[in-house]
């Protein structure tokens, strides 16, 4: 299949190109950017007009519930939303039931996504066998199985002795442990973030401590095992002070946010709307703001949609009941744009919020994806930078209806997402 | 988000909390309780306001005093009453809250009085019936987790209405758990509302919430320092399950420091009333002395709880 993008403003960040230009692809990888290659003949041409080109997003977390929870989404329906999203790459945690800790069931879900042919799948293992904090995965068979790395999704380690074994273990192999910074006790069954809407609504609280005591730990067991390790979903204006300073001080760590908090604070909750339960909690105002910072400085270096599909019969529940998280797939584009639009306003700013979800997400996560680099698979989202559209549970292709966003207009639209060189999906 | 519970003119649809209404709306509940006060005096003790309607009382959790209190009101109103303790029935078998509402509503239901462990519970529930198009069935809050208990706020209100005229001029303290009492938060909010200029939070700080000075509360660690020249005591039941996770030590070193005795009393101004929104722990919160002393006004909060409520279903069911 060859493929002629026409016309297009191709913004590839890792290349610094942001200029209209024609992209040739052919045999499933970018074979020239600007001039038609000779004897280039197209088995389809697409008008990229008043379109942007740039390479399929990278979504660092994407629960797609299989296996276990194919009542709130399967892989079929959450495939179909990443590339409705323009999601092309996409990492998902390993908390699945069963958990991802055995090499037969990475396997198997990296098989059954391959033979869908849609976004390519990368499981994150089990850092600890079922994700309970007490043994070690088989973390070299899980590589080989196809992890790209391990984490304990949204379960902590008691044990402060079993995560630094944890972390020794996948340095041996140079593998990176993926962990979310929250204390195992302080704030656990809270549901809200500890101020004064918490005390105002009666939410149980996460205290912001839980997450800059869980950093100090990691920051500590970073410096003596040498692990290299990403952080996910930070949530706070302490925490990311903490990650600025351990950066500056020379220690090997990345982390990425969740595309709600650049966006929504806890006031976001209102009247008790589950939709807005979210974990780690929506925080106040000077949380969101310094993430919105931190994200344009590069001290967080990636967006990510938390994509967590939740059915009706576990959201529409008193708030404290309800399960946290919210679809994402297919507005992390739109949620990033408008970062790009609310906050950075300059010339270049829609390439940097671009560059959050492509190559600076890949770079994170190791992978060979998010640029338009001329020889590199042919992994493109082209979408128009100026269309609204309105979220409406009714528009959303994930199986996932349930987002704070709902009824929110947002601008930017997917129109082709281009999949190893394959036309999988157009509007 | 618009206020669930008044409608798009400004009228009240539910009672969910007291945090937003405005001032008049709580004095009209307090002046229509009023007019119901001396009803149960009466030898006949019922008006006919709500004759044909039915009120479901709905209690996710257990209660006996609020739940009877709601049901006298109700009697009193001459409205059919439903008792359902759903902790026991459907709620055990599967059936979710909102499949437990809809099915109540399809049973012609008028009025839901809910209780829930949950903080929101009741605002899911007046949700549901907007979306649904049963925004004729009306909710009242009767205690939602640690959030809102607006009748028992409201009655509190009319208790200090009735023995100091005048909220302009007054010091409130509310002492004890306020971290996990439904009832501090209505209070507070009724309070500051209604225009006290000082309202005070007495207890070890385990038991208060964070953002207690932005709701415009003075806070206090010190009880005696905290009563020094009060109007009203507001003091909170706590809970034995707080000597468990670390909160307090023990109930005995609780009640050196933070129980109501007749010399802390004393501390307050003379003619300072003690209130209390039951069930008491005698010996734990409060001393006996004080309890049953001439200060104490527990037991006619008690008595114009009825009446409050009575004035908040009348209200509600637009009689």
């Amino acid at each position: 299949m060859r493929l002629h993008l026409h016309n297009g403003r191709v913004i590839d960040p890792a290349n610094h190109i942001d200029a209209v230009h024609d992209v040739y692809i052919a045999d499933g990888k970018i074979i020239t950017i600007g001039k038609t290659p000779e004897g280039f003949h197209a088995d389809q041409t697409l008008d990229a007009s008043g379109m942007v080109v740039s390479p399929g997003l990278v979504d660092l977390s994407v629960r797609l519930r299989e296996p276990g929870y194919e009542y709130k989404a399967t892989l079929e329906s959450e495939l179909q939303s990443a590339l409705a999203g323009g999601v092309t790459s996409l990492l998902c945690p390993p908390d699945t039931d069963p958990v991802l800790d055995e090499p037969g069931l990475v396997e198997m879900l990296v098989h059954r996504a391959r033979l869908m042919n849609q976004s390519h799948v990368y499981p994150l293992g089990a850092l600890t066998v079922g994700l309970k904090g007490c043994e070690l995965t088989e973390m070299a068979e899980l590589t080989e199985a196809g992890c790209v790395g391990f984490a304990q999704a949204e379960e902590p380690i008691q044990d402060t002795t079993v995560l630094m074994r944890a972390m020794q273990y996948a340095q041996t192999y140079g593998y990176t442990v993926w962990l979310r910074p929250q204390d195992p006790h302080l704030g656990k069954g809270g549901t809200a973030h500890s101020g004064p809407l918490a005390s105002r609504l009666g939410l149980s609280g996460v205290p912001v401590m839980s997450e800059t005591i869980a950093l100090h730990t990691i920051f500590e067991l970073m410096r003596s095992t040498g692990a290299r390790v990403h952080l996910c979903r930070l949530s706070s204006a302490a925490g990311i002070a903490l990650v600025r300073a351990a950066k500056a001080d020379g220690v090997r760590v990345s982390c990425d946010v969740g595309a709600h908090h650049i966006h929504l604070t806890d006031h976001d909750i209102g009247f008790f709307d589950p939709n807005a339960r979210l974990s780690p909690p929506l925080r106040s105002q000077r949380d969101r703001d310094a993430i919105r910072e931190a994200l344009a400085d590069g001290t967080i270096d990636a967006i990510c949609s938390d994509h967590t599909p939740v059915d009706d019969d576990e959201k529409l529940l008193p708030f404290g009941e309800a399960s946290p998280g919210a679809t994402g797939l297919e507005l992390l584009l739109s949620l990033s744009i408008k970062w790009a639009e609310d906050h950075l306003k300059s010339k270049d700013s829609l390439s940097t919020a671009i560059a959050r979800i492509t190559c600076d997400a890949a770079r994170v996560a190791g992978l060979h994806a998010g640029t338009l680099s001329v020889g590199s698979v042919a992994d493109v989202c082209i979408f128009n930078p100026n269309a609204r559209w309105k979220v409406e549970a009714a528009a959303i292709v994930s199986q996932g209806k349930h987002t704070p966003f709902l009824g929110y207009e947002l601008q930017g639209q997917v129109r082709h997402t281009i999949v190893s060189g394959r036309l999988a999906y157009s509007r | 988000m618009h206020n669930p519970q008044l409608n798009k003119h400004g009228e009240l649809q539910h009672l969910l909390t007291l945090e937003g209404l405005p001032k008049a709306m709580i004095t009209r509940i307090l002046d229509t309780a009023a007019s119901f006060v001396s009803v149960s005096d009466r030898e006949v003790k019922k008006v006919p306001l709500m004759r044909g309607k039915s009120v479901f009382n709905l209690f996710f959790e257990n209660s006996t005093r609020t739940r009877t209190t709601f049901e006298i009101a109700s009697k009193r109103l001459s409205a059919d009453v439903i008792n359902l303790n759903i902790s026991a029935s459907s709620a055990s078998k599967g059936e979710s809250l909102l499949d437990t509402i809809d099915n109540l509503a399809a049973m012609h239901a008028d009025m839901f009085v809910v209780r829930h462990a949950q903080s929101g519970a009741p605002y899911l529930i007046a949700r549901h019936l907007t979306e649904t198009h049963q925004q004729h069935v009306r909710v009242v809050n009767a205690g939602d987790g640690r959030h809102a208990h607006p009748t028992q706020g409201l009655l509190d209100m009319y208790t200090i209405r009735h023995y100091k005229k005048d909220f302009s001029n007054l010091t409130v303290a509310i002492v004890g758990d306020i971290l996990h009492s439904r009832v501090a938060r209505s209070d507070i909010h009724g309070l500051t509302t209604l225009g006290v200029p000082e309202v005070r939070a007495i207890g070890p700080r385990t038991l208060l919430p964070g953002g207690l000075e932005q709701m415009g509360l003075r806070v206090f660690n010190d009880m005696n320092e905290g009563l020094k020249g009060v109007d009203v005591i507001i003091m909170l039941r706590l809970q034995n399950e707080r000597m468990t996770g670390a909160l307090l030590p023990s109930a005995q070193e609780y009640f050196k420091s933070y129980g109501l005795t007749p010399e802390r009393l004393a501390l307050a101004k003379p003619d300072a009333i003690v209130m209390h929104p039951g069930p008491m722990n005698r010996g734990v919160e409060i001393d006996s002395a004080v309890a049953d002393g001439a200060q104490a006004v527990i037991l006619p909060q008690v008595t114009f709880g009825i009446a409050v409520r009575m004035a908040v279903m009348s209200m509600l069911a637009g009689a």
